[in-house]
């Protein structure tokens, strides 16, 4: 583990030196690509500029996050509950994905508004998928002879699905969780793109309009640093949650 | 009683087992011996429910069912015990599954914990105790479903001899002081020798009864029964097709 980190730690150091000399040594304009550390101080001196925008963007993300597990969460236990209906909606759940989210975007807009509705979709829509597969295969992968054992006890679908079927899952389901928290910022960010008020992706446009690349960068290691606290903190859960997950069955 | 009458299945053209039949004494023990890969699993899961017969039928009691699972407690070779729950709410699992009086339940299975060596391990997990602890916390649970009718599917094959000979003389504790009726498949004939009242003898697939053998000897048994010797040397040649002693 500490070595994972140390060899972590190490490739973003010298990405980072390798940046850093690049630019001072060849003369490369700020307003083209800032150096790490000026986007560093940017980053952080600009901390009351763009702290109330990371809000809007991070309330979004916990938003579409809810709003993905209240579906996804129903939907696959409804579908591995009645294969027919898992049969009958895969193809769309599949042809779903296949449509870019940037083409959804203005569409939303256009139906939920400028204000936060649109970009919590986005964000919901782009969690949604993995949330729902990792849960279903994860409901799906159940021992045969835990099902067994669960049947000739007697147990009625519900107990079933909270003494075996959902403890079996939630390895599966934190895998998917964990994908889904990391990719969410690219929904909101997208939603905020197309038409906001405000919100990381607004401070983006309106700052690479006025070439304020340094901004546009500190707004990405904000979006960066989101990301990865939503990853820590839904790994830190499925550890408390999920005791049992390297003990031998 | 427990009759097994006339039971087919195939699966597409392979014939498994062909009006296959037997039957089990009240509050006996009866052992289902075959090679391996004859179709003892198949039939287990016909009996439980997991696949249907094509022909044939079960009783318990005098009443037909479609299979046993409503009627039997089951125990497999792995112990099938949920890492996520203490070795005490595993065993409750059968009590909790039918949303049944847990706390009740709870000190039946304290008692059961001591009489079958697992006292002061209740709250461990699974992962904390060996694969014997793990078997006899199985035991447990599967006399917690209450059910006269116990399904032993190879449920000691996994453990290491001396585990093994401890846990054989648990099971006998089913039939003498929980007067259950078991019906277990195993491939190990000195187990089967060791526990059954009622010795099977099945064919390679599809499976028959090839021969019954009705055991007298008192258990506990001693592998140095001359009897056992003689009647274990007679098996061995039935399963093998080796020449055999056919004073049996």
């Amino acid at each position: 583990m500490i070595r994972s980190n140390l060899i972590s730690l190490a490739v973003a150091g010298v990405i980072l030196c390798l940046w850093e000399g690049g630019c001072r040594f060849f003369g490369v304009p700020g307003f083209i690509l800032p150096t790490p550390s000026v986007i560093v101080v940017t980053a952080v001196m600009k901390a009351p500029l763009i702290a109330p925008h990371a809000a809007v963007t991070f309330l979004e993300i916990v938003l579409g996050i809810a709003l993905a597990l209240a579906v996804a969460v129903p939907l696959a236990m409804a579908m591995f509950a009645m294969p027919a209906l898992e049969r009958a909606l895969a193809p769309f759940l599949v042809a779903s994905q296949a449509v870019p989210v940037f083409a959804l975007a203005p569409l939303l807009v256009v139906w939920l508004g400028y204000g936060i509705a649109s970009k919590v979709f986005m964000a919901g829509v782009i969690i949604f998928f993995p949330i729902l597969v990792s849960l279903l295969e994860g409901f799906k992968s159940c021992n045969r002879d835990f099902q067994t054992l669960f049947r000739l006890m007697g147990g009625g679908f519900w107990k079933t699905m909270t003494l075996l079927y959902w403890p079996w899952a939630m390895p599966h389901f934190f895998a998917g969780l964990k994908v889904g928290v990391t990719v969410a910022t690219i929904g909101a960010v997208i939603g905020e793109w197309v038409g906001a008020q405000q919100g990381l992706g607004y401070l983006m446009i309106q700052s690479n309009a006025r070439l304020k690349v340094d901004l546009v960068f500190a707004a990405i290691l904000w979006l960066s640093i989101m990301g990865l606290l939503l990853w820590g903190f839904v790994g830190r859960l499925e550890k408390r949650v999920v005791t049992w997950k390297n003990n031998p069955m | 009683m427990l009759q097994v009458s006339g039971v087919t299945k195939q699966f597409g053209l392979q014939t498994i087992f062909s009006d296959f039949s037997f039957s089990v004494a009240e509050n006996g023990f009866t052992v289902l011996l075959g090679p391996s890969g004859c179709g003892k699993s198949t039939l287990f899961d016909l009996l439980t429910g997991v696949v249907s017969a094509d022909t044939g039928s079960l009783a318990w009691r005098g009443r037909q069912l479609p299979h046993l699972g409503a009627v039997a407690a089951y125990m497999q070779q792995k112990d099938l015990l949920l890492p996520w729950f203490s070795l005490m709410d595993n065993a409750l699992l059968p009590v909790k599954a039918v949303n049944g009086d847990v706390n009740a339940a709870e000190g039946r299975a304290m008692v059961l914990f001591e009489r079958l060596g697992l006292k002061g391990y209740a709250h461990h997990m699974p992962h904390a105790v060996s694969g014997g602890m793990g078997q006899r916390c199985a035991l447990v649970r599967t006399l917690m479903f209450e059910r006269d009718l116990v399904l032993l599917d190879e449920p000691l094959s996994a453990l290491d001899a001396i585990t093994r000979r401890t846990l054989q003389s648990l099971l006998l504790l089913l039939q003498t002081e929980f007067n259950k009726t078991l019906v277990m498949i195993t491939h190990d004939i000195e187990e089967a020798l060791l526990l059954a009242d009622e010795l099977v003898l099945l064919t390679p697939r599809p499976m028959v009864v090839q021969e019954r053998f009705v055991l007298k000897t008192p258990k506990p048994r001693r592998f140095d029964d001359p009897e056992l010797i003689a009647l274990k040397s007679h098996v061995l040649g039935k399963l093998t097709g080796e020449g055999h002693d056919d004073s049996f």
